[in-house]
């Protein structure tokens, strides 16, 4: 089954090998930002989950940042 | 002080037969068998083969659990201090019945020492559990093997201080010990980089781990009607932590149940990852595990479903082998489960 990893810092998910990467906001809140307010931050969570699942959903041949 | 100590050997150093005999269950005989006879000369006057036990490569690696009770249950009764394997030179499952049978011992409290050719899968399963020595790819290279394999068990018999796996002649196990030098380490790191810049050898004091490369998996096809488990190596867990998972060199993952859960709330769940900044998780999990988000993607039918279980550990100095057995576990059960395909998150 596909994987995908997402995470802030993309050289780190490339050496350990993840074939399809979503690179994400920070270190400590990968999927959120603290500086926005609620629903701005959640509509940013949204956009990145659903860049994963277009990742999820397209065939690569090798590892590949989306 | 005498040690008293069992060997374990296959059907086929036993004199039992080759494969047809692969089937053979364990069983005991007194005193030396095969290899154990040369191996007997080489281990000291101090140290005793008071017995010999037989299995079959394919029970024991069918049979675990009973062959492991076994062999404890032999240690016990003859008692004996150590429990030595093979060398099982390349032979796949009899070096993978060593490594079990010493891991099995080691983990009773025994003294445990197997022997193999560095590339028999038998040493990457159980290198971390048991004493491997090195041997060459096949049985002409008895007489090379033994000896090696008899001076370390007696230094092991006799709690003798090893030094590093080079100088004792076993295979690394992946254990970190603190040394002390006599130049700090920012002069070893420069004299190294000297070197390196000279074209000369030197021997790192760190080594990196070597990744695996897998072949990219195919694309969800009908994402409207798959499963999406969510796994993540940023420790989020129920609140309190309830499987203790330590905030660095995590021991285990976790495996909780989402069922019903539609946003992650703080006080309700929180990190366990010590290596960042843990303020921001806490305040709303869903920035390191994006729950609710999937549920809303869910409702609205652009997944089928999100799986009700996820997964948790803490990748915060984590050992690389426990990253890769708990991720082949992982993927097991998903895949057990039907899930057609993974969100893993990482901070």
């Amino acid at each position: 089954m596909p994987v995908v990893h997402m995470a802030s810092i993309v050289p780190i998910s490339q050496s350990v090998g993840a074939n399809r990467i979503i690179p994400t906001v920070a270190i400590p809140h990968p999927l959120g930002d603290p500086t926005l307010d609620a629903a701005e931050e959640k509509a940013l969570r949204r956009k990145l989950v659903e860049k994963a699942l277009t990742a999820l959903s397209t065939n690569v041949s090798e590892q590949t940042v989306f | 002080m005498s040690y008293r100590i069992i060997h374990y050997i296959n059907q086929f150093f036993g004199g039992v037969g080759g494969e047809d005999k692969a089937d053979l269950p364990p069983e005991i005989r007194e005193g030396v068998a095969g290899p154990g006879l040369g191996l007997a000369k080489l281990l000291g006057a101090d140290v005793e083969i008071v017995a010999t036990i037989v299995c079959g490569d394919n029970y024991c690696v069918s049979h675990q659990e009973e062959v492991g009770a076994f062999i404890v249950d032999a240690l016990r009764k003859h008692d004996a201090q150590a429990l030595i394997a093979g060398p099982a030179f390349n032979a796949g499952r009899y070096g993978m019945a060593c490594g079990f049978a010493c891991a099995a011992a080691a983990q009773a409290g025994f003294i445990s020492l197997a022997a193999m050719f560095p590339e028999n899968p038998g040493v990457e399963l159980y290198k971390a559990a048991t004493y491997i020595v090195p041997t060459s790819d096949n049985a002409r290279g008895m007489g090379t093997a033994l000896p090696p394999m008899a001076a370390l068990m007696g230094k092991l018999l006799r709690g003798e201080k090893l030094g590093s796996p080079e100088a004792e002649g076993y295979i690394e196990r992946g254990v970190r010990v603190n040394t002390f030098y006599e130049k700090i380490g920012a002069e070893r790191a420069v004299d190294m980089l000297l070197k390196k810049l000279r074209g000369e050898p030197f021997v790192t004091e760190y080594k990196m781990p070597v990744f695996d490369r897998v072949t990219p998996r195919p694309a969800v096809e009908d994402m409207a009607h798959a499963t999406i488990a969510l796994v993540t190596s940023g420790g989020i867990v129920p609140q309190g932590n309830p499987d203790h998972i330590a905030a660095s060199s995590a021991r285990n993952y976790g495996e909780y149940d989402i069922s019903g859960v539609t946003d992650l709330q703080a006080g309700s769940y929180q990190t366990a990852h010590g290596g960042y900044d843990q303020t921001y998780a806490n305040q709303d999990p869903d920035r390191v595990l994006p729950v609710d988000v999937l549920r809303d993607l869910e409702k609205e039918g652009r997944i089928g479903k999100l799986h009700h279980l996820y997964y948790a550990t803490v990748g915060n100095g984590t050992a690389v082998s426990n990253a890769r057995k708990w991720g082949a576990e992982i993927g097991a059960k998903l895949r057990e489960a039907n899930v057609q395909a993974v969100i893993l998150t990482s901070t």
